[in-house]
Formats: structure tokens, sequence, C-alpha cells
């Protein structure tokens, strides 16, 4: 009797329960239940790849097997109980790099076992294209990790003519993809040079995409590791591992275009442009003066609000303000002031990465209010409060014509009676444009590191009471 | 031109589940509200680590004196649990936090 088809309809659970479970995501109160069955389908999809029948060709070795997973489970386990929320996109970006490099792993384990015989390019291509984009994500993810861990100057490694460079690159690895799968007898030293060479693609190709840019590239390193993994997945002709990758692909795909729309900006603007090269169109009127508020003003205003708004940015992250930014806002509502958080798409570093920290530091999730509500909530709104956000809140997007950010949907603050803006210093944010918000009759500034300036304001407020 | 006639009509059926899985993926991801992108992200990140079905596979399909063969697989293989346990724990970890304040 053939018991594989048994194993085969595990797969076929594990895949359901993977797809439910991504469904279930589309909800807060379903999304726990969703990750727990997405999670389980995968236990199963374990369990079945280590007990599927495969005959003469099993050779058992489940001792590597079982410490593989040990070792990967522990690793993961305390990586996952340790990282800190507003470490979020490191964490995603790295634990990304590993499912890439597996794919990379087993393109070249795979490649080498084709032999010198195999001359079907189909399945010779399959094999390869899993090895490329399993190095790129995997050294793409890893730089984009030191880029958000700060231990990598953007600047420091793009060259000038750097988009020239890498579709030059390009180029050479996809030609190397197809020398590679014509032919299996190239020997092992032109097989290792590729991997080398789609190594350094990636590096290359996340090297001159930065800042703002960062929840981008994330989504689309995400989904290059779901791709590698659905590729793999013909290489071993296995079902599920093709449906769980596209999955992934899509998923990230999808993110990627929404992150771009919210910078009303193209993926190949992103990918080759940056913001360096037309950063220098706005002139500044040296005329303008800002204002800046001392804290006690700044308390009385926003006690004797109705409505308040919140614009957190990824200032909010660096400074780990997330939790005062909640106390004040306990005893603002005890004053019997509305407060919203108005979040942008792009604020932060990851998609949804501000909802995040602020479901850490309790905030529930109705009063996070997207791009649009947010919009609404500030034509009627008396006080506007910019935490460690920039770009986002730009007016040149919507006047000046010559801006770089010209047409990106931004929260529009300046609505707002009065914005008060927490600012560490006058410097330009991601894109490098001047901020003519700063220089608005009603924005007052109000200078320091987001923590210690948000723990000043709450003891004011605590003052006033 | 052959070539490709030939890896299509092979692989027919697997193609027909890749555009379907494709339609159902951006039918499923197009749903989820702004609020979650980040667990999403961490969640289908862990669901990438499915490769690690390949690397079970060629470490049970290596020669058992093959050290290099086997230990290049216990790393890809170590590597991708990382990514499934890691994955999931971390999304766990958040989808918790969103819940916590629902009162």
């Amino acid at each position: 009797m053939n018991t594989a088809i048994w194993f085969d309809l595990a797969y076929l659970m594990g895949s359901v329960g993977i797809v439910w479970g991504l469904k279930r995501m589309s909800s807060p109160d379903s999304a726990g239940a969703g990750n727990t069955l997405a999670a389980l389908g995968m236990g199963l999809a374990i369990l079945a790849a280590i007990f599927y029948p495969l005959g003469d060709a099993d050779n058992g070795n489940l001792a590597w097997i079982l410490g593989g997973l040990a070792l990967g489970s522990a690793a993961g386990y305390i990586l996952a109980k340790r990282v800190a929320m507003t470490a979020m996109p490191q964490m995603v970006s790295l634990l990304n790099g590993m499912g890439g490099a597996t794919a990379m792993i087993l393109g070249l384990v795979e490649y080498l076992r084709l032999g010198s015989a195999t001359t079907d390019f189909g399945s010779n291509l399959t094999v390869v294209f899993a090895l490329l984009v399993g190095a790129v994500s995997f050294s793409g993810s890893v730089l984009a990790y030191l880029k958000l861990e700060g231990k990598v100057d953007d600047k420091k490694i793009t060259l000038s003519f750097h988009s020239v460079f890498n579709l030059l690159l390009l180029a050479l690895v996809l030609g190397g993809t197809m020398a590679l799968s014509y032919s299996t007898d190239w020997g092992i030293g032109l097989l290792v040079l590729f991997t080398l060479l789609a190594l350094f693609y990636g590096l290359s190709f996340v090297a001159p995409i930065g800042g703002a840019d960062m929840p981008v590239v994330i989504s689309l390193l995400n989904s290059f590791t779901g791709i590698s993994a659905a590729t793999a997945g013909f290489v071993y002709g296995n079902l599920m591992m093709i449906v769980g990758g596209i999955l992934v692909g899509a998923s990230g795909t999808i993110l990627t275009l929404m992150m771009c729309k919210a910078m009303n900006r193209s993926l190949w603007n992103v990918i080759v442009g940056g913001f360096g090269s037309v950063a220098a169109g706005v002139a500044t009127d040296t005329n303008q003066q800002v204002k800046s508020v001392g804290l006690a003003d700044a308390a009385i205003q926003l006690a004797y609000s109705k409505t308040v708004l919140v614009v957190p940015g990824y200032g909010l992250a660096v400074a780990q303000a997330q939790k005062v930014c909640k106390e004040l806002d306990e005893l603002l509502e005890a004053n019997g002031v509305d407060l919203r958080y108005g979040i942008h798409p792009v604020a932060g570093r990851m998609p949804g990465h501000m909802n995040v920290l602020l479901a850490e530091a309790d905030v529930p999730y109705p009063k996070l209010l997207d791009l649009e509500e947010a919009n609404d909530f500030l034509n009627q709104c008396d006080a506007v409060v910019v935490i460690g956000a920039n770009d986002v809140v730009n007016p040149a997007a919507e006047r000046d014509p010559s801006s770089s950010i010209y047409g990106m949907p931004v929260l529009k603050v300046w609505q707002a009676k009065n914005t008060i803006v927490m600012k560490r210093s006058m410097g330009k944010g991601y894109a490098g444009i001047e901020n003519p918000l700063f220089f608005e009759k009603n924005t007052y500034m109000l200078f320091g590191d987001a923590k210690q300036t948000l723990q000043a304001l709450v003891a004011e407020v605590k003052g006033l009471g | 031109m052959n070539a490709l006639i030939e890896i299509l009509s092979a692989n027919y059926l697997l193609i027909y589940l890749l555009v379907f899985t494709i339609i159902l993926g951006f039918e499923i991801i197009s749903k989820v509200p702004t609020v979650l992108h980040t667990p999403l992200m961490s969640g289908s990140n862990a669901i990438s680590g499915i490769v690690i079905i390949g690397a079970i596979l060629l470490i049970r399909q290596s020669p058992s004196d093959a050290w290099i063969e086997l230990t290049a697989g216990m790393v890809g293989l170590a590597l991708a649990m990382v990514n499934v346990v890691g994955g999931f724990a971390v999304t766990q970890r958040m989808l918790q936090m969103f819940k916590k304040k629902k009162k």
C-alpha cells in the first residue's frame, strides 16, 4: 500500500492551516488565533517532511535533522523573547535573511547533486533560481538589518553611479543564471563565484536605499524570500512549499506597493533613485524664524484643548518614548481631552511600526487613526503634537511642485489650531528637505530628546491639576 | 521555444496551483488593516520558513557519510527553524499586546 498519500494529505492540511491563519490576520481580534493556526500548519508540515516515505532514497540521518531543529528553535525562541518592540524592523529583516540563506544552501547542494549528466534546462533553472533569489534576499536582509541597527552609513556604501552599477551587476547575475542552467559542467569554482556575485548583488541592491524607504525594502525582501521558498518547492516538487512561498511573495509584494503608494513614488524610483538627486530644489527663505514654546505653555495649551492629535514618527521609536507618550495621553484624557493618534503608513521603519509601539504602551487601537481618518480629525482639531516625525507632516508635499516629495499624501497638521513639534534639532528629515511647517505662524517648536521632553511635559501637566 | 513548451507542459498542474495561489494571496492580504501590518509581516515571514521542508528532505536524502552536505543541510535547517520559531513567537508577542487592551 502506498502510504505517501497520507503525508500528502498532511501537507494539504498544513497548507490550509497557513492560508486560513493568514486570513484570520485581517482583524485584531482573530489575529492571535490565526497566527497559532499558521504555526500548527507549519508544525504539521515539518512532521510530514520528517516521516514522508522516500523509499530507497531515504538515508535517515534523523540525528542531523533533530539537531538542526533543536538549535534553530532555541535560537529563534530566545531572539523572539528578547527583542524590543522598537527593534522589530531589525528582527524581521534578520529572520527574513535566514529563510533566504536556507534557500541559497538548498540551491547550492542540489546543484552539485545534479552532476554533469543533467541537460534539463527547466529543472536546472529552478535550482539556480532558488540559489540566486535566496542569496540576494539573504545578503540584502543582513545589510538592511545592519542599516536599521545604525551600524552602516548609507552614504558611505553608495556610489554616485549606483543605479547603473546595479543594472550591470543584475545583467551579469542573470547571465550567470542562464549559463549555469544550460550546462552543469562548469565545475564548482564557477558555482561559488556565481553565489558570491549573487550575495554581492543583494548588498549592492539594498545599499542605496535607506531611511524612510526602509519599509519598502523590508517588504520587498520579504517577498523575495517567499519567492525563493516557492522556487525551492519546485525543485523538490513539494506543493506546500510552493503555496507557502507564494503567499509570502504576494503579501510582501502588496505591502511593497502600499508603501510606495503612501510615498507617491514608484517602486523603480525607490530602488534606483533615492532622494539625494532631487533634494536640492527647495530654496530656503532665510528670513523665516521658528518659534519655540516653553514646557509650561505647551502643557497648558494641551490640557485645555478639546481635541488633540499625536503624530508619532521614527523619533518616537529611537527615543523609546512610547510609554511616556501613553502617560501624557492618560493625563490629558483625565482632563477631558479627546486624544487620538495619526499614523502615516510610512511612519517608522517598517509597515505598521508605530501601531506596534503604541500597542506595546497599551494604547487601544481604535484611537489610532490612519491617514484619511486623521486628516478628517484634523479639520476640527485644537492641537497637534508631532513627535519625531518630519517628512510625513511636510506641507511642501501639497504646496510646492518643485519639492521632491510633492504629491506624497501627508498628515495636514497645519490645519489644526496649534501645532507643537518635538524634535531633537532643526535637522532635516530623511528626504533632506526643509519643512515649511516649522515656520507656520501656529507652529511651536519644542526642542530636545522625545522621551525627556515628554517626561517634562507630563510633569508640567500634572502640576496644572 | 521547444524547451519552454516542454517546461510548461511538464509542470502544467504546478503552474495552475501557482496562479491560483497568487490570486488567493493577493485576495487575503489586501484585506489586512494598517494596524496589523507589522504582525502580518513577521507572520508571513515565519511562513517563508516553509523552505525548511526542503532542508529536511535534503538531509534525509544525503548519504550518511557526506559530511559537507549534511553539515550544509543542518545549517540550512537550523536557520529556517530560527525563521519559523522566531517569526511565530514574535508575532504572538505582538498580537498579545493588541489583544489585552480590547476592554
